[in-house]
Parts: structure tokens; C-alpha cells; sequence
């Protein structure tokens, strides 16, 4: 089953150009896809099409049947309802703690208080920070912060969890955690698309893997033959050209 | 949780919170100065204007029957008040109540009874004033008429100017009050940017995400207006113990001063919030 749909979309941007072009692939249910491809080559773009913070110039974007073109801002809030998204600034509340970021979630769209606690406490546990749960932001490590983040987008049991270079700010050991945790949570039945820059990581798996350059996608290991592999997976290329 | 949201933010980020509500009550502050200067140079020419009045003299020798029946007809005229008779007698003792230590310049008899005119508020421009003496003088009975003609043309254009100028800088300080106001919750509302980004991509409506802020910014304008308010009625009271008595606003436009605090503040967050919401 298709949870997102990217048929023909452009994206151009009217001081910016174009961010990206004639982009066509799906991502099932279930499903864990890497995005990868230099700065600047539309990862972080074909995410925000996903949780509609832009709409195509051209083509259309379905998540979960809603077309990114036709739907309404009311529309949206409730797509994003059903779509956990990470950053790799952790974008969370500094003055709350770890347990109020992740309630947050739930507030703002309204879920029962009683009905929050059991959620946060569940997601704190699969995230394996129970015990850190009336920490602030400031009181945890990068890789702790990132774990909350990543609480914070599955209270809402999200049906795809989105990760925009999840790893970037982490060190090699947080790296290794925050991916299993991610590969966890891609067992337990929920898709992930995750935008990254890491190589290794990459050739590390054998996930799906969809390549991008100057806005066009250029490779995808789903409808490449099965012994084909990505360019830039299997050895450093054009990527390494053109560094951030 | 809007409730709890718009309040825990006076807990979170209490200086900011603090700040916001002292420029509310002192742009609005400054705004009551000047509404109190206003509202006290208002009722000055107010009491200097209960003071218009018209004499109409009555010639010797008129029968008390004359002027007793046209006082009924004049009492009937739009922009009448109120009409006095003055008999020689009345006018001789105000005058010598009047003339002080030249009581003694006249002798019984020799000033003429009067009927004395006072004009309903709004009727006491130059214009209506003369109409009105006008319409006096065409009594038989009466000699002559006073009124004042230039004290009244000047008093109505002070009051005139005073109105203009007054209205002008009443817009002038508002437009300043309400400018300050929205920067300073322009300020509360983008240091919040990131709490606005997260709830937006967990799935908050734009309306829910407005109402904290929106409820915040009418208690802090409700509070700004009340601390405002507090503070005019102690320079009020401060000025008429130590240099003169003032007039303080009266409890309808105490009551508007803090609503219009409250909508300011309303207002500021709203448009804020929707420009941070169209940013994001």
C-alpha cells in the first residue's frame, strides 16, 4: 500500500530556482527508505512535500490519499497528525522538560491528559530514556536529545516518521544508537523516510536507497535491477565533489 | 489547554511577560496623562461656558405682566435653558455684591430690571448666541441686550482649538501606544517562534495554535490596562493634594481605558501570531 506518492513534482522557488524536478516514486507501508545526495540536491525538500510545509509548483503529492495541491491548512494539521517528522536540530522546547516536549505533541491536538501520560511514558521507554523524563534539553547529550525528538514523533504513532539528517549533529556512537532505534521502530511496522548524508550508514544496510542531484533523482535501488547499487553508496563519487 | 497554555507562559518566560505588560500600561499611561489633562481642560471650559448667559434689559416703566408673559414664550425657545427675572432691586444687590468696595457708585433704581437668559449645552456658539439676542431684541419691552459678543466669539475658539489639537494628539499618542504595543508582542510572539514551528508540524490548526497566544496578549493587556490605570489615578491625586484639584476620568471611561488595553493587546497578539503563522 502507497502511504506517499511523489508523481512528476517540481518544486521552484521564486528567488531560489528550481529545488527539484520531474521527482516520481512511492513509499509503501512498512517501508525504510534512505534519501541521500549532496546539499542542496532537494532531500530536505521532497521531506517538506511530504509533510506539506511546501506544495509542488508541478505534479502532485498524495500522503496517505491527501494531494499536497488540494489540501486545505485544517487538511494538512490533520496529515501531520499521522506523520512523526525529526530534525537534526532536535527542534525541541528548551524550558520543558523531556516528558513535556513529548506531551506537547498530544496537547496541541487535543488527546485526553490521562491518556498522554500512558502515551509519553510508552514512547520514553521504546526510546529507552525512561529514567530521563523530567530532564530539560540542556541536561541531555546530543544523541539523548535526538532520542526525545524521536519520542516526541512517535506518540502520535505515526504511520511514516520522517527524519531530515537525523545523525548530522551526532557522534559516531549516538549515530549507531539513533539508527537502531530508527530500525526499531521500521520493525514495528512504521515506514520510515530518512534523509542523510552518511555513506556508511547507507552501505551498512540494504534499505532502500533514492538518490538525488541538482533536483533530479537520479537513482533509486527500488527500480533499479537487484544487483545494481547506488553510485554514491558503494564508493565515495560526485557527492564528495561538492561537500556542504 | 489554551487556558493553561496562555498562562503557563507568564510562568515560563516571566520577564518577557513582565515586559509586555508594563509597555502596555505605560504607552497607555501616557495616553491617560494626556486623556486626564484633556478630560480636566474639557471641564474648565465646560464651567466657563455654564457662564454664557444673555441680559435682556427692561425698559422703566414695563408692567411685571409684559415680562412675565414673555419669560413663558422665551423659556420655550430650542435653545433656552433656564430664564431669570431681575427686578431693579435683584440687580442692585448683585451689583454692590459684585462691585465690592465700589458698591456705593450706584443708588437704588438706577440699574434696569433684566430677564436673564442661560443656553442649553451645544446652543452656546457665537452664531446661536446672537440668534437668539436677536429674537430678544424684538420684544417691545425690551431696551437692550448682552451678551458678550467677543468673550463668547473667543471662548468658542478656544474651545474649538482645544478640541482639534486635542483630538490630534489623543491620535497621535494612541497611534504611538498602539505601535509600541505591537512591537513588544511582535517580540513576545517571535522569541515563541519555535513552540508556533513545533505545534504547526504536530498537527496544531493555525486556530489553536492562535488561542494561547491571543488569550495571553488580552491578560497582559487587561493587566497593562489596569496597572495603567493605577497609575494616572496616582498622578491625579498626587497633583490635586500638592498644586491643584484635578478631575479624575469617570468610571465609563476608566472602564474604556482598560478595554481598550485589553483589545490592544488582543489585537497585537493576533496580528503577530497570523504574521509569525504566514512566516512559518
Amino acid at each position: 500500500m502507497s502511504l506517499v506518492r511523489f508523481l512528476n513534482v517540481a518544486k521552484e522557488y521564486p528567488r531560489g530556482g528550481v529545488a527539484l524536478s520531474h521527482a516520481s516514486f512511492q513509499l509503501h507501508k512498512g517501508e525504510f527508505a534512505f534519501l541521500t545526495g549532496p546539499s542542496g540536491s532537494g532531500k530536505s525538500t521532497i521531506l517538506k512535500l511530504i509533510y506539506m510545509e511546501e506544495r509542488p509548483t508541478a505534479g502532485d503529492v498524495w500522503v496517505s490519499g491527501v494531494s499536497a495541491r488540494d489540501a486545505s491548512r485544517k487538511e494538512v494539521s490533520m496529515v501531520r497528525r499521522h506523520l512523526g517528522i525529526v530534525f537534526q536540530d532536535f527542534r525541541l522546547l528548551e524550558d520543558r522538560s523531556a516528558e513535556a516536549n513529548i506531551a506537547f505533541a498530544l496537547e496541541v491536538t487535543g488527546t485526553p491528559a490521562d491518556m498522554i501520560r500512558q502515551r509519553v511514558g510508552r514512547v520514553l521507554t521504546q526510546v529507552g530514556l525512561a529514567s530521563k523524563g523530567t530532564a530539560l534539553p540542556r541536561e541531555l547529550s546530543g544523541g539523548e536529545q535526538q532520542r526525545i525528538a524521536i519520542a516526541r514523533a512517535l506518540v502520535n504513532d505515526p504511520f511514516v516518521l520522517i527524519a531530515d539528517e537525523p545523525t548530522g549533529n551526532l557522534d559516531e556512537r549516538a549515530t549507531r544508537g539513533v539508527f537502531q532505534l530508527l530500525r526499531d521502530i521500521n520493525t514495528a511496522g512504521t515506514a520510515v523516510i530518512m534523509a542523510t548524508h552518511d555513506l556508511d550508514l547507507i552501505r551498512r544496510t540494504e534499505y532502500r536507497t533514492i538518490e538525488l542531484n541538482h533536483g533530479r533523482l537520479v537513482y533509486d535501488s527500488a527500480e533499479a535491477p537487484p544487483a545494481e547499487k547506488a553510485p554514491s553508496a558503494v564508493a565515495p563519487s560526485h557527492h564528495d565533489e561538492n561537500p556542504i | 489547554m489554551v487556558i493553561r497554555e496562555a498562562f503557563s507562559a507568564f510562568k515560563r518566560a516571566p520577564l518577557l511577560s513582565v515586559l509586555g505588560v508594563v509597555t502596555i500600561a505605560f504607552s497607555l499611561f501616557a495616553f491617560g496623562l494626556f486623556g486626564l489633562v484633556a478630560v480636566n481642560i474639557r471641564d474648565a471650559l465646560q464651567a466657563i461656558e455654564n457662564r454664557v448667559e444673555i441680559r435682556a434689559f427692561i425698559a422703566d416703566g414695563t408692567p411685571v405682566e409684559a415680562s412675565s408673559a414673555a419669560m413663558g414664550d422665551i423659556h420655550a425657545f430650542p435653545e433656552v435653558l433656564s430664564v431669570t427675572y431681575v427686578s431693579q432691586d435683584d440687580a442692585y444687590a448683585r451689583a454692590r455684591k459684585e462691585l465690592g468696595e465700589f458698591s456705593d457708585v450706584f443708588e437704588p433704581g438706577v440699574l434696569p430690571a433684566s430677564l436673564d437668559i442661560k443656553l442649553k449645552p451645544g446652543y452656546r456658539d457665537p452664531t446661536t448666541v446672537q440668534a437668539v439676542a436677536n429674537r430678544l431684541k424684538s420684544y417691545d419691552f425690551v431696551d437692550d441686550v448682552r451678551y458678550g459678543e467677543d468673550w463668547v466669539a473667543k471662548l468658542y475658539r478656544l474651545r474649538t482649538i482645544a478640541t482639534l489639537v486635542g483630538t490630534g494628539l489623543g491620535v497621535a499618542f494612541a497611534a504611538v501606544a498602539v505601535i509600541i504595543i505591537g512591537a513588544t508582542i511582535r517580540i513576545m510572539v517571535m522569541a515563541r517562534a519555535r513552540e508556533i514551528e513545533i505545534m504547526r508540524l504536530v498537527g496544531a490548526t493555525n486556530g489553536f495554535i492562535r488561542m494561547p497566544f491571543v488569550l495571553e496578549g488580552f491578560i497582559q493587556g487587561v493587566m497593562g490596562g489596569l496597572l495603567a490605570l493605577g497609575l494616572t489615578w496616582a498622578t491625579s491625586t498626587a497633583i490635586s493634594h500638592s498644586f491643584m484639584r484635578t478631575e479624575f476620568f469617570d468610571p465609563a471611561l476608566a472602564t474604556a481605558g482598560v478595554i481598550g488595553g485589553a483589545v490592544i493587546g488582543l489585537l497585537g497578539s493576533t496580528f503577530a501570531v497570523g504574521r509569525q503563522l504566514r512566516r512559518l
